[in-house]
């Protein structure tokens, strides 16, 4: 792992959806054994670029994503890298037997990406908010699930996850995301960042919250209180290790999910705490409700995706131990 | 040889097959018989004369693929690949019993020559396409045949799948249709009917679509797959109107999607296939 950490709260100038791009275009010149799959979503993520430059490697398989993925395993079965892309809920929910059976089940390491994660769907609103993404993908045995922060890391875990041999699904942000990690950075598939030190308590986050956990911190420190900050973009395998750690040091868990609470990172977590070292824990995340139309401020504050209500859980979880 | 002699010899492997399958699901006592016994001719044409195999390298790169997309045939192509020397055939006779490699559906982790994984009906054709893709990026000379039942017709994948194939100019591809007028729950028409019927679906997606009159026929099949490899820029749909539980005593009468006969009723089936085994020899 090598990384720095920005901590400047601003939004990149890049799409970060180039980062997946870029990541590809270099796979795709390097390897003619590297294919891309749309379901008629190019215009989206910018993906129309890699057809015109590697148009025997970048395939549009129309809005039928349940083929799309099945297209993909047998494309796998012939010795090749193939990331398939649609939106989330699409990318999860409509393709989850296909997934599990024509790729995971039967050992073809196929990489769904799933793009307009959680709130992050906005405008598209509640039918296209996928808050249980993570969580399904989570329930395939062996699977990679992973929630990447921003560009520098979508960029480093498309090549890492390219390289895994494992199934997957990744989380893409298109657009507008903060800057978390300078360029270059880069990371390793099922183990947390630590990205702050601190002792009464850890504040587990990824994806969009990381950048609300790291302003949660700042704020904790102007009141005396010293968080830890640990971006665990790995959503399984988990980082059972730096989990239990962090429990052991701090004695308090906080974490931070765009996803519904129920079925995601702070379940996650809690199992492994149950197990291995039970302490306090609070989780922000979405309380088992639909997604919903309007601009992503606007659905952060609404389902609790914010520093401040981070910062309250951190307080009551304090005051519980 | 003459095509004369060859069809011969396909009849006396299909004849094989079938006893074999028998054997394979009947040493657990229950099973997908039905849906085995229609395809047990067209396998015998695919494996027996057509498809480029090496038993020895199951993955061999140059090799043809076969996917039976309807994966409840498993014991068909266990029997199959065991008289092909993919592995001896006593193994398949593990069919289902605790961690054997020869599961009711076919599973390309387990068994030697399973090219593809399949099971949830629809998937296995969209694998295959996928397959065929990766060997025409390749410039390879290998064809992908797939299976489909009339049946898994009813899943909206298989028709994704057919769309995909047809726009991608697959002509590596053959889909080879079970049409045995039965599914689970009864007759096709009355379960889920197909309108003008699965030839002029396929045909209405931009296939090649032959229609063989008797899918339980060697000779017709053979010719039909022969006609498959001579048709360019676009994927062949073969409708075998075939059987369901053909040759099996106990199964054929009613065309049932699985069956648990008695052990008699088992004896009487494997004697009625080896009788028809020798019957088809002599011949």
């Amino acid at each position: 792992m090598n990384f720095n950490v920005i901590g400047k709260h601003e939004s990149d100038s890049r799409a970060n959806r180039d980062a997946y791009v870029t990541a590809m275009q270099e796979m795709m010149a390097a390897s003619n054994k590297v294919c891309h799959i749309d379901c008629d979503l190019y215009g989206c993520i910018n993906t129309k670029k890699l057809e015109k430059e590697f148009p025997k490697q970048t395939f549009n398989a129309g809005i039928a994503e349940a083929n799309a993925v099945g297209v993909a395993a047998g494309l796998v079965a012939t010795g090749r890298t193939v990331f398939v892309h649609s939106f989330g809920c699409f990318a999860s929910r409509r393709v989850y037997d296909q997934a599990f059976m024509s790729c995971a089940y039967a050992k073809l390491p196929v990489h769904i990406v799933g793009s307009d994660p959680g709130v992050v769907a906005a405008y598209n609103g509640g039918t296209h908010m996928p808050f249980e993404d993570m969580a399904i993908y989570m329930a395939i045995p062996e699977a990679v699930v992973v929630d990447p922060t921003d560009y520098a890391m979508l960029y480093d875990l498309t090549k890492k996850l390219a390289a895994s041999d494992k199934f997957s699904y990744m989380r893409m942000v298109r657009k507008g995301i903060v800057k978390v990690y300078d360029d270059g950075a880069e990371f390793e598939i099922g183990k947390g960042v630590t990205l702050r030190e601190g002792k009464d308590v850890t504040i587990i986050a990824s994806g969009i919250m990381v950048d609300e956990a790291l302003k949660a911190e700042e704020a904790l420190k102007a009141e005396g209180i010293s968080a830890k900050v640990v971006d665990m973009f790995t959503w399984k395998p988990i980082d059972e290790e730096l989990i239990v750690k962090c429990a052991e040091e701090t004695g308090c868990i906080v974490t931070a999910e765009n996803h519904n609470v129920k079925t995601g990172l702070g379940s996650a977590v809690a199992n492994v705490l149950a197990k291995n070292k039970p302490v306090v824990m609070e989780m922000v995340g979405v309380e088992d409700r639909f997604g919903q139309v309007g601009a992503q401020k606007f659905l952060q504050e609404e389902y609790g995706l914010t520093a401040e209500n981070i910062i309250a859980a951190v307080k009551k979880a304090i005051a519980r131990k | 040889m003459q095509k004369a002699e060859k069809m011969q010899a396909l009849r006396v492997f299909a004849a094989e097959i079938r006893l074999e399958t028998l054997k394979t699901i009947g040493s657990l006592g229950f099973g997908h018989v039905g849906g085995s016994m229609s395809v047990v001719e067209a396998l015998a044409v695919l494996y027996g004369e057509v498809m480029k195999v090496d038993p020895k390298n199951p993955r061999w790169e140059d090799r043809d693929w076969c996917v039976m997309s309807k994966g409840h045939a498993g014991p068909a192509m266990y029997a199959t690949l065991g008289l092909k020397g993919f592995y001896p055939i006593e193994q398949a006779y593990t069919l289902n019993k605790p961690h054997t490699n020869f599961p009711s559906h076919t599973d390309r982790t387990k068994t030697p020559g399973i090219d593809l994984t399949t099971g949830s009906l629809g998937q296995g054709i969209s694998s295959a396409v996928g397959a065929a893709l990766g060997n025409k990026m390749d410039e390879r000379d290998s064809h992908v045949f797939v299976f489909v039942g009339d049946g898994e017709c009813d899943e909206g994948q298989v028709w994704e799948a057919a769309q995909f194939a047809a726009h991608y100019k697959l002509d590596n591809l053959v889909c080879l249709v079970d049409d045995n007028k039965m599914q689970l729950d009864g007759k096709v028409e009355e379960i889920m009917g197909h309108a003008k019927g699965i030839g002029a679906k396929f045909d209405a997606f931009g296939w090649n679509v032959i229609n063989v009159e008797n899918g339980n026929d060697v000779e017709q099949i053979y010719d039909a797959v022969m006609s498959a490899y001579d048709c360019k820029g676009k994927p062949t749909c073969i409708v075998l109107n075939t059987t369901k539980g053909k040759g099996a005593t106990f199964a054929e009468p009613s065309g049932a999607h699985s069956s648990q006969p008695s052990k008699e009723q088992w004896d009487e089936a494997i004697a009625a296939a080896e009788a028809e085994l020798a019957k088809v020899k002599a011949q």
